[in-house]
């Protein structure tokens, strides 16, 4: 097999349509820069979960090659951007399934014993011990958000608005970085990327709801 | 600066003013628009606009949705008090053209359409497709931010209480 990176993501910000959080970076990486953020990705890269149980693993992947991360030769690198993508692998047993495979050992278990009922410590027992026998047989599923970070004018594009990426982007960036992200909303934005004066941004502090009736 | 979840809730009016007040703009005030870049362009109402009026506990929604629809049911729901809460908007610089919709409680950009680029097919394809995705959509969240730049100027000033406010309430209910 060749060692050509062609494309996988065939998603996210090249995709036709998109969807974008908007982020302000404050803070600087450490010099020389290039350097920082290949060794920051590679020590917060994705790590297959396949050997492991874990419910979620969050990490950072290339871009192009999202199932196979390399930040060699500062590929993530593309023009004045740094592009790479938040990779988020999830085992979910489907409820079905769990119910499914607990009535199963329940009577297994009820065949065993005297009593024609089980007590709600051993029900939690075998549930417990069916998700983690579950768990470990359920691949992990992969999710891909790209980002697009502009270092030298502080802003980050998250493309999804998902919520819980969010806040897994939010968390794994600080970890990697120790740098906050700050996300832009109506205020925020307002506060910290429109330019106002000091006396503006103390007016903005002060305002309430405007009613347009009556 | 406030703490993030305190200020999201608290402000969250501010994004949805900001699309009240573009629908305005773009209704009574086209010339301010116009005025944004250097090279011409043109922004109008897409094909959804969501509008909330909230009356205590109860919150009452109203959903345009169409190309062509017809926008009086929001100006009906802005006479009972609603005001805007999602717009979608066109944009047209040159012969490209835009479309997205802007949520007004986090300023989230989503169903967002850029003008055509070309397939990517190669590695080579990649680098120049990203940056020429990057420069569209830079151009369009360029557009929010000046957008935006204004109201915020206009909302922290006198202008606001004494002149925009009258005039909004004047168009609602002509």
């Amino acid at each position: 097999m060749g060692t050509e990176r062609i494309p996988q993501n065939t998603m996210g910000l090249l995709s036709r349509s998109v969807s974008i959080t908007r982020y302000k970076v404050q803070g600087k990486l450490k010099e020389p820069v290039l350097e920082t953020m290949a060794s920051c990705l590679k020590k917060h890269a994705i790590r297959e979960t396949d050997e492991d149980v874990s419910d979620k693993t969050v990490g950072w992947t290339s871009y192009d090659r999202p199932y196979a991360p390399d930040f060699s030769g500062s590929s993530f690198n593309i023009g004045t951007y740094f592009v790479f993508s938040l990779r988020m692998d999830k085992r979910t047993i489907p409820p079905k399934m769990l119910k499914k495979h607990c009535a199963i050992e329940m009577a297994k278990r009820l065949a065993r014993i005297d009593r024609p009922y089980l007590s709600s410590h051993e029900k939690d027992m075998i549930r417990d011990d069916v998700t983690s026998f579950l768990r470990r047989r359920i691949p992990a599923t992969p999710d891909v958000y790209d980002i697009l970070w502009s270092y030298e004018e502080a802003f980050l594009w998250f493309f999804t608005t998902l919520k819980s990426a969010n806040e897994d982007l939010e968390t794994l960036f600080l970890k990697s970085f120790e740098m906050p992200l700050i996300r832009l909303f109506p205020y925020t934005t307002a506060d910290l990327a429109m330019g106002l004066s000091a006396r503006d941004r103390d007016a903005l502090l002060t305002l309430s709801a405007t009613t347009f009736t009556g | 600066m406030l703490d993030v979840s305190i200020s999201y809730n608290r402000y969250k009016f501010l994004g949805h003013e900001f699309l009240t007040w573009l629908w305005f703009v773009m209704e009574n005030d086209e010339p301010r628009i116009k005025g944004l870049d250097q090279e011409p362009l043109a922004l109008r109402i897409g094909n959804r606009m969501v509008l909330e009026n909230r009356r205590g506990d109860a919150l009452e929604s109203i959903t345009i949705k169409g190309d062509d629809a017809g926008l009086e049911e929001g100006l009906l729901a802005l006479r009972k008090g609603a005001v805007v809460t999602e717009m979608n908007l066109l944009y047209e610089a040159g012969d490209n053209q835009w479309q997205f919709t802007i949520k007004g409680e986090s300023l989230h950009l989503v169903s967002f359409r850029c003008p055509q680029t070309g397939p990517v097919e190669t590695e080579e394809d990649v680098e120049g497709a990203v940056l020429e995705k990057a420069y569209l959509y830079e151009k369009a969240i360029q557009l929010t931010d000046k957008l935006y730049k204004e109201f915020i100027t206009l909302r922290v000033s006198d202008q606001w209480p004494k002149k925009v406010v009258p005039s909004v309430k004047k168009w609602i209910h002509s």
